[in-house]
């Protein structure tokens, strides 16, 4: 074989991507990744990680202006450069290891942007001019902040910023306008928050993280009110550039405020990649800029896989990286199986933290399942009082009918971390029964997650 | 002495069933044949009949409990000139019966009392791979997780497999209206077949490409006789005889009993091979014997299940204690049987179990074959087609009808003298058709 000719060719280095080469190669495939800029894609370098790097600051700083609840003091003060590096050294840092996962793993990185053609077995794919081809090719190009340029909603390079340039703020702006209140809005919300900007956060939807149960989203919103963080809901915001600022038009059915801003944070959804790869003249199917895939990836053009953030929601990392493992599986000749939407845990790392898996309680319903129910508060639990965090919920819900766990909602301290008890919990078909028997150890936050099991049975005992 | 009334065992794999209905009340006179209750089995709902005449003094089971074990007592009948009071001491002995997993457990198994008590073969449960929700599901819908191929990891069985069985089993399983096998469960779904693990990709494996081939999807019956002809053939050292017999007196007789007997009874050639096999396993009770890990179970009655083809396959429908009937009602039953078996209307008590079976492809021009042996049976009958032969009697050449009959006996329980002891007495009976009617 040749250096142009490969078993399968992945583009895109994300979670999605980079995870499909190595499990691609580990299967004996001769594997080559395209990536057009850093590897480890935008959840490496511009997502998740530089933002939890980000929140970890925020957290820091805010634990030190609460430090005589805890009978310390402290004088805080920030650097935003300081912080802002920090959270580009961990990108970089990460996208260094993905460059020695790759060539561990004899993957062979091509850089520059890919475009298809039509081939015999696949696609074929021109990089820089020069063709690959492959018997394989998964497109896991990602996916980037949408935008509604009509209405003013895109960035400008220096008042309106997508998440992108959030993360490397050149000022920590006085008046803040967040547009969206999804996970990447409300992170965004709260730390600047946290480091003393006024922070306005706008929805459309009657509540913020829309996804997410309802109760949470109730709750969530008590605790950024409290935080000084204004929520406005049922809102349209449109936006125009002036000096030194951005006068937005936030809207809603009765009434129409114009307000001006230092900084807007865009966070109103992601578009898939999937321009200027040739797709349309393959014929391969695309839906609102996402590619249409089954349960494999598979798209409706031979040889030509998708996964990750291009292809249908919810649009998360891990997600993606399942999708890849699912997919290449699949083209190896195993028998993976298919990922089941409602397993897929998402979390949400503003403060306090949201996590959650399978359906709210409203979809339960709505889905026609006879449920129950169970609820613990943070306040019920030894370590979140100790930790000095009393404020949350851990929230179960359970098919009535057959004892499955279908659903699990949390919010509060920690809770990113403990979601997947409850998926493991799922994956593996445990009923509240062998939930209630489990042994969570003491004193910790885990408890609550017992207890909410507990609860759907009137069985609670702490509270 | 109290009767206990027990749960019955509607098939052989069913542990507990669900006590739908009672179709009597405490206090009600019943005799032997009565409907007493209804019972849920995974497969079907079935009715139980009394067997003893007298009192139900006491129903022990509320109706519609499930997950009422095999062999539970669940309602008490005083017979005639028994006191109520006779009740006072009684306790429920199944409590102290040890059930198959303390069976398995306890050394000292009290198998031989349960087996003896019903004469029935008590399998070894094994440990099943499932998940907790699976069993949860399994226990609610009434599913026996024996039936159920596991798709998770190491054949774990989980909730996706017992959907599906669900799925297949409303339109396959249910005796009363077994239908077409369901092909649209899977019409969704973009892979060939939900089998995950081995399935039709061993076909791909093995060179034969994906599309050049329509894959039906395994119906119930399909997915048993597979596991159970398997389970022979790996379990059953089994061996054939084969011999031939002169049939021209019992077709003579045969004509003679059918010219003779009203026009409702038509005897047929099977009707009297059944009852030969019967009168010959009477002669050779050692025979008349099923293989069991813990001993050789000897049947009492003659039960002889005869293959009949169905559509979508091959059901055994059983003459009970064939040994003590007429020909006439041997026939008169194989007709029922056979035809409710084509509508599928046979009840698993009407297929299942069995000591003994018969199958005949005579009439497709076939001259012999071997069966496989279908347990607890140990011994199966091949039965060849009966036409014209030229044969040797004393010195010279003669015409005859023959028929070539093989003998497939399961060596652990009978070995070739005895199956050879067993064929002559059939070959009498066959040849000497008279000797039958006694």
């Amino acid at each position: 074989m040749s250096d142009a000719n490969f078993d399968v060719i992945i583009i895109g280095s994300g979670p999605g991507g980079y995870v499909t080469a190595i499990r691609s190669s580990q299967l004996g495939f001769k594997t080559a990744i395209v990536e057009k800029d850093s590897l480890g894609g935008v959840c490496l370098n511009w997502g998740c990680i530089p933002t939890k790097a980000l929140l970890r600051s925020a957290e820091v700083y805010s634990n030190m202006k609460h430090a005589e609840e805890y009978g310390l003091s402290a004088s805080p003060q920030f650097n935003l450069k300081s912080i802002v590096q920090r959270s580009r050294n961990i990108a970089n840092q990460l996208s260094g290891g993905i460059k020695h996962l790759m060539s561990k793993n004899n993957i062979t990185i091509i850089d520059g942007f890919a475009s298809l053609q039509p081939g015999k077995v696949a696609p074929e794919v021109r990089v820089e001019g020069k063709i690959y081809q492959a018997k394989h090719v998964i497109l896991a190009t990602g996916a980037r902040a949408r935008t509604i340029p009509q209405a003013g909603l895109k960035p400008d390079g220096k008042y309106i910023w997508s998440a992108k340039e959030a993360m490397i703020p050149d000022t920590m702006p006085n008046k803040l306008l967040v547009i969206g209140s999804g996970a990447i809005g409300m992170e965004f919300a709260s730390f600047y928050n946290a480091f003393g900007s006024k922070v306005t956060v706008v929805e459309m939807e009657d509540r913020i993280l829309p996804a997410e149960d309802e109760e949470i989203s109730a709750l969530a919103k008590k605790a950024f009110s409290k935080r000084g963080i204004e929520i406005i809901t049922n809102s349209k915001a449109t936006l125009k550039v002036v000096e030194n600022g951005v006068e937005a038009v936030l809207e809603n059915i009765s009434e129409s405020k114009t307000k001006t801003y230092e900084r807007v944070v865009l966070a109103i959804g992601i578009v898939g990649n999937t321009e200027n790869m040739g797709l349309e003249k393959l014929g391969v199917k695309v839906n609102k800029n996402h590619i249409s895939v089954n349960e494999y990836s598979q798209t409706n053009v031979k040889g030509l896989y998708a996964i990750g953030d291009v292809t249908t929601p919810p649009w998360l990392a891990h997600k993606a990286s399942h999708e890849g493992i699912i997919c290449i599986e699949k083209i190896a000749g195993r028998n993976p199986e298919p990922l089941n939407p409602i397993s897929i845990p998402g979390c949400t790392y503003c403060h306090p933290q949201i996590a959650s898996v399978g359906y709210t309680e409203k979809q339960a319903i709505k889905a026609g399942f006879k449920i129950k129910v169970g609820k613990f508060p943070f306040v019920g639990n030894g370590k979140a009082i100790a930790l000095g965090e009393p404020e949350g919920l851990i929230k179960t819900i359970f098919n009535e009918e057959t004892g499955e766990l279908i659903g699990a909602h949390m919010i509060g301290a920690e809770v990113t971390e403990l979601i997947q008890g409850y998926t493991i919990a799922q994956k593996l078909e445990t009923t509240e029964h062998e939930l209630m028997e489990t042994v969570f150890p003491h004193p910790t936050l885990s408890e609550m997650m017992h207890e909410a099991v507990l609860d759907a049975y009137n069985r609670t005992i702490h509270f | 002495m109290p009767i206990e009334i027990l749960m019955p065992a509607l098939s052989p794999t069913m542990e507990e069933g669900t006590l739908s209905k009672w179709l009597i009340k405490e206090g009600d006179q019943v005799s032997a044949g009565d409907l007493l209750a209804e019972i849920e089995t995974d497969k079907a709902t079935m009715e139980i009949e009394a067997v003893e005449e007298g009192t139900i003094v006491k129903l022990l089971v509320p109706e519609g409990n499930s997950n009422v074990k095999v062999n539970k007592p669940i309602a008490i009948l005083l017979e005639e000139g028994e006191d109520i009071s006779s009740l006072n001491d009684y306790t429920d002995t199944t409590d102290q019966t040890p059930n198959n997993n303390s069976i398995e457990k306890s050394g000292e198994a009290t198998i031989g009392d349960l087996g003896a008590q019903k004469g029935k073969i008590i399998e070894q449960p094994e440990k099943i791979k499932s998940s907790p929700l699976a069993r949860r599901l399994s226990k609610k819908l009434n599913i026996d997780l024996n039936q159920i191929s596991g798709s998770g990891p190491n054949g774990r069985i989980i909730k996706i497999d017992i959907e599906n069985y669900v799925k297949d089993s409303k339109s396959n399983i249910v005796p009363t209206q077994l239908d077409q096998p369901d092909f649209t469960s899977n019409s969704d779904s973009k892979e060939i077949g939900a089998l995950r693990y081995g399935g039709a990709e061993q076909l791909t494996k093995l060179g034969i490409e994906t599309g050049s081939y329509d894959l039906i999807p395994l119906n119930n019956i399909q997915k048993v006789i597979s596991k159970r002809l398997l389970d022979s053939s790996q379990n059953v050292p089994s061996f054939p005889l084969t011999i031939d017999c002169e049939i021209d007196e019992l077709l003579e007789l045969r004509k003679e009993l059918n010219q003779q007997a009203g026009e409702f009874v038509k005897i047929s050639v099977n009707d009297m091979l059944i009852r030969a096999s019967a009168l010959s396993l009477k002669h050779c009770p050692e025979a008349n014997a099923s293989y069991t890990p813990d001993g050789i179970a000897i049947h009492k009655h003659a039960d002889i299940a005869v293959a009949v083809s169905i559509e979508s396959g091959l059901i055994t429908p059983i003459i009970r204690q064939a040994d003590n009937k007429g020909l006439s009602q041997i026939s008169t039953e194989m007709k029922d049987l056979a035809t409710r078996a084509r509508e599928r209307k046979l009840k698993p008590t009407e297929y299942q179990g069995g000591t003994f079976s018969i199958s005949n492809l005579g009439m497709m021009g076939i001259k012999e074959f071997g069966s496989i042996i279908n347990e607890p049976h140990g011994m199966i009958l091949s039965v060849g087609e009966g036409n014209q032969r030229p044969i040797v009697r004393e010195g010279a050449l003669d015409i005859a009808t023959i028929m070539t009959v093989t003998l497939t006996c399961d060596h652990r329980v009978i070995d070739g003298a005895l199956g050879a002891k067993w064929l002559q007495h059939f070959k009498r009976y066959i040849e000497k058709p008279i000797t039958m009617m006694l």
